[in-house]
């Protein structure tokens, strides 16, 4: 080995130490956790031992680390890739074996299963096949010119990106319009565009507060629950319809909004953070005392659908003196209608919070939230109020959050404080800054990469929230301002004057 | 007023603001140091916690469990060291490739090492509630009323104690050591004090490392307190630890101590007088308030406003 290091900066014995140093690191991280599993029994905790899974680790990692050292200087691209790709296997084998109580020592469970049937087969083979594809190709031998290259490609895409983004967002939304003739008899896929749809408004709310105005919401959830028990409230104790209730869901959201950035005003970054935080569970702590309004942990049931704008029903047994939406429109009753009717609304309340906030951003409030979100002094001394400008973010973002509420109310037909935990806060934060801050399509990208993947796999249940929060690490690490980021003024004075500017500070 | 009504809800607050003291240390370091909140540090304290409960199940099947004070001490000792594992790798992970980068990202990253952290635990340890029976019983009875005896279990005791001499440690260390000189530096400029030859990136790893030490200590106490455990305990306990530091001033040592002692406080007399379905709303409320009036926090510096 140390002769393949011998042109390198590293020696063989150094590596040795290196990989020696992360395998007693793993081996301190795994030798608990994983090596020894609690098991209930009526006598009480028992142990159950598990090296298997401890060997796995220090495997994985002493392999893993091969592969960055290779990377680092610069050896066999093939071996890095197969290297990385033998740490992911195992990483895999790792977790498949938490299932498989016995015969732990004999033949890798992954093989087995991989081998179990044609189509595993298939998708082991691909699974193995994209890793390693992956880690070949980022983990090219780069020299100046390929970094050059691939900064001016970036800059290419870039351009492409910025100078299209109206017509990719027009593709975007015509997709969205024609999804359901695609999916139409699909039931699960109108679900779950649905539920991406709805996240895409969150994004798109929380990116006022967040994206525009700069100020740090760890409690978006708050109004989207206000939303929601508003809707409900509203109508189980006085009867009014969706469409009366929607416009109120939004104005108490921004009321709450309102009294909720009040007091917090004065304050920046994180302590703004930890308050919206605190805020958001105060309101869930509430929603779960207070049983005579709330039904408590017990939530809100049987809460009623949204008719087609007042003039038709879409239950199976229309209620005496309505009619039936496919009476209407001279349909077969259909269940289907009701889901696509939805998926329609919150498209339509998605598309209007985004036209919106693309509308205030070319208005002077939009222009006084970017400008507070870079310099909150500058904007001072300019004469912009700080409190009427961040106070009028929060409260327009609370608005879309209750709307979104009040349609998530309307389309479950159940809500309990369980929905409205401080994961989904950090979910929809995380679209927004994975999205890249401010940027609207950014959102759309995220949520389908957060929402949607982890929804198709659904069977892998207990290991989802463990890949979300490794996916959200990783692209973090990956591209730390966001899928797509460019944080641009909407407005800028025209070029020649900016270019001129520019020459005159030089 | 019922005045042993009282003195054991002071008890009972002092001990577990000793507990949300000890994992306010964590933030209120990092905080300094790096400037981040270090989303995780809840989980690292349940990670101690579990690293504690599985070295006494451990030592009670190699049958030395009888040995009271050697099994307190190695299930101190373990679940420091794995503990602090734990806290160096997040550092690495998540957080040192990102220093220097967008600030938001950061927090991001520690939210998803959170996230993944509580399942990681979930799925390798399960999803039920774990019980711990009661290592240390009895207590000393302080007064007694009418109706109404003051307890001082041995188990408070050892809480305050031991919170107490680990606090001393550790302000002696950040005093006199060469390492706390280090991290005194790092904390007031990261680029001079690397300049003057101080290895900055191990200094932010020891700092990581020493609050994931504490957490895990915060973690064994409250297994052997309240006895049961589950791999979500890190949220809510961080969450309150948090609110501790901002409240005695973020970046200062004291001021984390006092803070979680009088969070503890807050939430002892809240449910043992008003209701204890809204003592968290009490926690919150408080932080709020003290935001408002005192946004330095109690024992910290006000910022200065640079242009």
């Amino acid at each position: 080995m140390s002769a393949a290091f011998a042109s390198s900066r590293t020696n063989g014995s150094e590596v040795v130490k290196e990989l020696a140093f992360f395998a007693v690191i793993a081996l301190l991280m795994s030798v608990m956790l994983l090596g020894v599993e609690t098991v209930d029994r009526p006598t009480g905790l028992e142990l159950a031992v598990r090296w298997d899974l401890v060997l796995l680790a220090i495997g994985a990692t002493v392999i893993g680390r091969l592969g960055l050292i290779f990377r680092r200087e610069n050896i066999s691209r093939l071996g890095q890739a197969v290297l990385i790709t033998l740490s992911a296997v195992a990483v895999f084998e790792m977790f498949v074996r938490f299932r498989e109580l016995d015969d732990r020592w004999v033949s890798p469970v992954f093989l087995d299963m991989v081998f179990s049937s044609v189509v595993s087969t298939i998708i082991g083979i691909a699974f193995v096949a994209i890793i390693f594809a992956t880690a070949y190709f980022t983990m090219k031998d780069k020299t100046a010119a390929d970094v050059d290259e691939s900064a001016k490609l970036s800059s290419k895409i870039q351009l492409a990106y910025r100078s299209n983004t109206k017509k990719i967002g027009l593709i975007g939304i015509i997709f969205f319009i024609i999804f359901p003739f695609i999916f139409g008899e699909d039931r699960s896929a109108i679900d779950l565009a649905t539920l991406v749809m709805i996240y895409i408004m969150l994004g798109w709310g929380l990116n006022i507060v967040v994206g525009l105005a700069g100020l740090l919401d760890l409690g978006y959830v708050a109004f989207y629950a206000v939303g929601a028990y508003s809707y409900a409230l509203l109508s189980q104790n006085f009867d009014l319809s969706f469409w009366l209730c929607l416009p109120l869901a939004g104005i108490f959201a921004a009321s709450f909004g309102i009294i909720l950035g009040f007091p917090v005003l004065r304050l920046r970054g994180d302590y703004l953070a930890i308050v919206t935080l605190g805020f958001g569970e105060i309101i869930r702590v509430v929603l779960i005392n207070w049983y005579d309004l709330t039904g408590g942990p017990d939530g809100i049931s049987s809460i009623e659908r949204p008719s087609f704008f007042g003039m038709a029903d879409f239950s199976r047994r229309v209620p005496d003196g309505a009619i039936g939406f496919n009476e209407l429109f001279g349909m077969e009753y259909s269940s289907m209608h009701r889901l696509i009717f939805l998926y329609y609304l919150i498209l339509v309340l998605a598309l209007v919070t985004n036209f919106v906030t693309l509308r205030l951003r070319k208005l002077p409030i939009g222009r006084a939230w970017e400008a507070l979100r870079e310099d909150e002094i500058a904007c001072r001394s300019l004469g912009i109020n700080p409190t009427n400008t961040k106070l009028s973010a929060f409260a327009i973002g609370a608005m879309f959050g209750g709307f979104a509420g009040a349609f998530f109310a309307t389309r479950q037909g159940f809500i309990s404080p369980e929905s409205f935990t401080f994961l989904e806060s950090a979910v929809i934060l995380a679209i927004v800054v994975l999205g890249g801050m401010g940027s609207q399509i950014g959102v759309v990208l995220a949520a389908i990469v957060m929402i949607g993947f982890p929804e198709m796999f659904r069977e892998l249940a207990e290991y989802r929230m463990l890949i979300f929060g490794a996916g959200i690490v990783a692209i973090m690490l990956w591209r730390p301002r966001g899928l797509l980021s460019f944080r641009d003024p909407t407005i800028l004075l025209n070029m020649s004057q900016k270019e001129k500017v520019a020459g005159e500070i030089k | 007023m019922d005045w042993a009504y009282f003195l054991q809800q002071l008890i009972n607050g002092l001990t577990l603001g000793a507990i949300y003291g000890l994992i306010a240390i964590g933030y209120t370091m990092v905080y300094g140091i790096i400037g981040m909140i270090n989303f995780a540090h809840g989980e690292i304290y349940m990670i101690g916690a579990f690293h504690s409960l599985i070295t006494f199940l451990i030592c009670q099947a190699a049958g030395i469990s009888g040995i009271l004070p050697l099994t307190l001490l190695l299930m101190l000792f373990v679940s420091m060291v794995l503990t602090s594992v734990y806290g160096w790798g997040v550092e690495r992970v998540a957080y040192r490739p990102l220093r220097g980068s967008f600030r938001l990202a950061a927090l991001i990253s520690a939210i998803g090492m959170s996230i993944f952290l509580q399942n990681f635990v979930q799925i390798s340890q399960g999803a039920r509630v774990k019980p711990m029976q009661p290592l240390v019983e009895g207590g000393i009875t302080l007064m007694e009323s009418a109706n109404f005896d003051v307890q001082l279990s041995y188990m408070q005791i050892v809480i305050i104690v031991l919170t107490f001499v680990l606090m001393v440690v550790f302000s002696l260390l950040i005093a006199k050591t060469s390492l706390g000189r280090a991290q005194r530096a790092c904390e007031q400029d990261r680029t001079m004090a690397g300049l003057l030859g101080v290895n900055v990136d191990r200094t932010i790893s020891t700092t990581f490392v020493m609050g994931a030490a504490l957490a895990s200590v915060a973690g064994m106490m409250v297994t052997l307190y309240y006895g049961v455990i589950d791999f979500y305990i890190g949220f809510l306990a961080g969450v309150k630890a948090f609110t501790a530091a901002v409240l005695g001033g973020i970046g200062s040592l004291p001021g984390a101590m006092l803070g979680g002692l009088l969070i503890g406080l807050i939430e002892a007399f809240w449910s043992g007088y008003l209701t204890i379905e809204y003592k968290d709303v009490a926690t919150f409320g408080i932080l709020v308030l003290v935001l408002i009036f005192r946004p330095w926090g109690l024992l910290g510096k006000p910022e200065v406003e640079k242009v």
